[in-house]
């Protein structure tokens, strides 16, 4: 098993003949994964990459089967094609766009919730279970099977982490990135339940950074809930309070969401943190003894 | 983004939100004639991006034009050193000249986005004219808030429910009602991700209006919004920050002396702190982007080393899918370009890794190619510490 995609995840690309949609469906199809149609209003009935391309995802969806969507809209146009294959019934959407306004964030996320979809992102490098399917631009070839569940508001941290791993001999269940947005589709907590309701997942790596509560609300569901060993290192120990570090939500403000606050949370709640970003994969080993 | 007081202000009365009466000024001839115009004290206030300008200087009453005069002397040109400036404090370019109020009672009215709840929260208190923070530590419990849930918006009895709270009664209540109303919809209508009014004040003649005013913005929306784009201040903006912001790259500058060139936001951040862990401390944040190629890393690279607190550099890309030798060429050229003297640590890591340490290493420069993030963190500190 692994959450959220696998196997039989039929994929419906929404921006897929754009440049970045191009490029990464080309990816995503040597990797395995099953893309099953494109969506490009006004380019219907045409194909591409050998795939067909379809107006709406509605029609994705009832010519094709697809039952989950990524999205490479630009800003202004994602929230209106996230919302557009929630309408379509589509249950995992993973929207990559960065830059998405985050007042737009507020009404989509309502509209995700209420109609029980749920979002991965935006601004995030998507999800993967190794060797089954890949919904997103991180580089396959670093990842391999295994039983780690990985969580993360980062991309390029995340592969660094998910490589470290791999050398060491630990494959992934699932990797999943989470956005680096104020508001993103789903927060720690809920890709925690999933890995705790996952019999494949062993433990979870959970990569945070600092802004924000969602580490803290983790740490919390953690000790209250989680029955897996959790690895994990928060970015940012030496940024600045009241700089934005590149991601929207990643900035300290009036004295809140530092590094070190989240660290003393989820190491409270017994949490195996790491300091140094070098010994993700060399804890997990200690840990787990192998 | 940020803005001035005097362009928040502005913003403010265009929803209807009261403000005291004034103009912006860049000269002190300007100063003196606001003043007469308004005919009676003034207030003069330095418009720099940070607070704590009352006790640092920037804010003085004038009971006469002469005197504001005097005082825009004194304050246009002056370098304000605040709690929020840094010891190099921000130069004096504009003031704001406003009536002085006869005040009654400072109170506190803020929006912000609640990550926990992501929704927009209203906050209000009795305890106006300090730190919120600090108010939220002592008394929480004066502290009342709203949240606005996006499929009704922002309701006229939450106004209420927040105006009674102050204590307000009356007119003032009445006042206090549309003013929170207008800000709701200022901060709306401008994509912002902070409205800040602190303090409100309840004047002895029970008007309501903002003394001082702060608004920040969502930077993901400026798209939307062109005017407020114009606003922006490059000279309360560190040179190299704006130069970076022209092509794009994510650089904040920072005070130690191994300058890292990154892709990727968390990764950049990783690798500042294990620069930090290794003994050293970092020069900067840089992200590249995801998608680092040649062009970007050569920019990137020109404005690192413009930092001449720079000893040594770290490039840490860890390329995935983007091809590892592209970006090794890059480096190689910008570096040639440039003519750079001082000693690079480059780690790469992903597709084609090792073409690209072939580059790396046949260039003739002050190269020093690491396998790990940690063997280069180390490295890079060792040769800071020594140049």
């Amino acid at each position: 098993m692994a959450i959220l995609i696998d196997k039989n995840t039929r994929v419906v690309v929404q921006g897929f003949t754009g440049k970045e949609g191009t490029f990464h469906s080309q990816q995503m199809i040597e990797y395995g994964t099953k893309i099953v149609a494109g969506v490009t209003p006004g380019k219907g009935g045409t194909t591409h990459l050998g795939i067909p391309v379809y107006n709406t995802v509605e029609e994705a969806v009832s010519k094709e089967g697809a039952n989950a969507s990524i999205i490479f809209v630009p800003a202004p146009f994602a929230p209106d094609a996230i919302c557009e294959a929630v309408d379509a019934g589509i249950k995992v959407i993973v929207c990559i766009t960065e830059g998405v306004p985050a007042l737009d964030m507020v009404n989509v996320k309502k509209f995700v919730v209420s109609r029980g979809a749920r979002l991965i992102g935006p601004n995030c490098p998507g999800v993967i279970s190794p060797g089954k399917c890949k919904m997103g631009i991180m580089p396959g070839h670093i990842h391999k099977p295994g039983t780690i569940g990985i969580v993360s508001r980062s991309g390029t941290l995340t592969y660094e982490a998910v490589d470290q791993l791999t050398k060491l001999g630990f494959g992934q269940s699932t990797a999943v990135g989470i956005g680096g947005d104020p508001i993103v589709g789903s927060t720690f907590v809920d890709i925690l339940k999933l890995f705790n309701e996952d019999p494949e997942t062993e433990a979870v790596v959970l990569i945070g950074e600092i802004g924000g509560s969602a580490e803290e609300e983790a740490a919390e569901y953690i000790k209250k809930e989680f029955k897996k060993p959790v690895f994990s290192f928060i970015a940012g120990q030496t940024a600045p309070p009241g700089r934005r570090m590149g991601h929207a939500g990643a900035i300290i403000s009036g004295g809140k969401g530092t590094a070190e606050e989240k660290m003393r949370a989820l190491s409270s709640a017994g949490v195996h943190v790491v300091k140094s970003p070098a010994e993700i994969g060399l804890k997990v080993k200690e840990v787990l003894g192998r | 983004m940020k803005i001035h007081e005097y362009q928040a202000k502005s913003i403010l009365s265009k929803f209807n939100v009261k403000i005291p009466k004034g103009r912006v000024a860049e000269t002190p001839e300007e100063v003196r004639k606001i003043a007469e115009e308004i005919g009676k004290p003034v207030v003069i206030k330095a418009q720099i991006h940070a607070g704590g300008r009352g006790k640092a200087g920037g804010i003085k009453v004038a009971k006469t034009p002469e005197e504001a005069e005097k005082i825009g002397k004194e304050m246009i040109g002056m370098t304000l050193v605040t709690y929020q400036t840094g010891p190099e404090g921000k130069v004096v370019r504009k003031v704001l000249v406003e009536e002085a109020l006869e005040v009654e009672k400072e109170l506190y009215l803020g929006i912000v986005l609640d990550r926990v709840k992501e929704c927009p929260v209203i906050m209000a208190s009795p305890e106006g004219g300090v730190e919120i923070e600090k108010v939220a530590e002592e008394h929480p419990e004066l502290i009342f808030k709203e949240w606005v849930d996006p499929t009704v918006g922002f309701l006229p009895y939450q106004a209420r429910k927040l105006a009674f709270s102050l204590g307000l009664k009356e007119k003032a209540f009445q006042e206090c009602v549309s003013f929170i109303l207008g800000l709701w919809k200022a901060f709306h209508s401008t994509d912002a991700s902070l409205a800040e009014i602190n303090p409100l004040v309840l004047t002895k003649d029970q008007q309501v209006l903002a003394l001082d005013a702060k608004i920040n913005f969502d930077d993901n929306a400026l798209f939307r919004h062109p005017e407020i784009k114009e606003m922006r201040d490059i000279y309360e903006e560190d040179p190299l920050e704006v130069e970076a912001s022209k092509y794009d790259l994510n650089y904040i500058k920072l005070d130690g002396n191994v300058g890292c060139m990154v892709n990727g936001a968390g990764l950049a951040m990783a690798t500042m702190d294990i620069i930090k862990h290794s003994g050293g401390m970092p020069a900067n944040f840089l992200d590249v982007g995801g998608g680092a190629n040649e062009e970007r890393v050569r920019n990137a690279f020109k404005i690192l080393i413009a930092d001449k607190s720079v000893k040594a550099v770290l490039i840490n890309i860890f390329g995935g899918i983007v091809r590892c030798d592209m970006v090794a060429q890059g480096v190689v050229n910008a570096a040639k370009e440039v003519g750079v003297s001082l000693p690079i640590v480059v780690r790469l890591e992903g597709t084609n890794v090792e073409a690209a340490r072939e580059i790396l290493l046949n260039s003739n420069l002050n190269l020093y190619v690491a396998k790990t993030m940690k063997e280069a963190a180390e490295k890079a500190v060792e040769l800071a510490s020594k140049n």
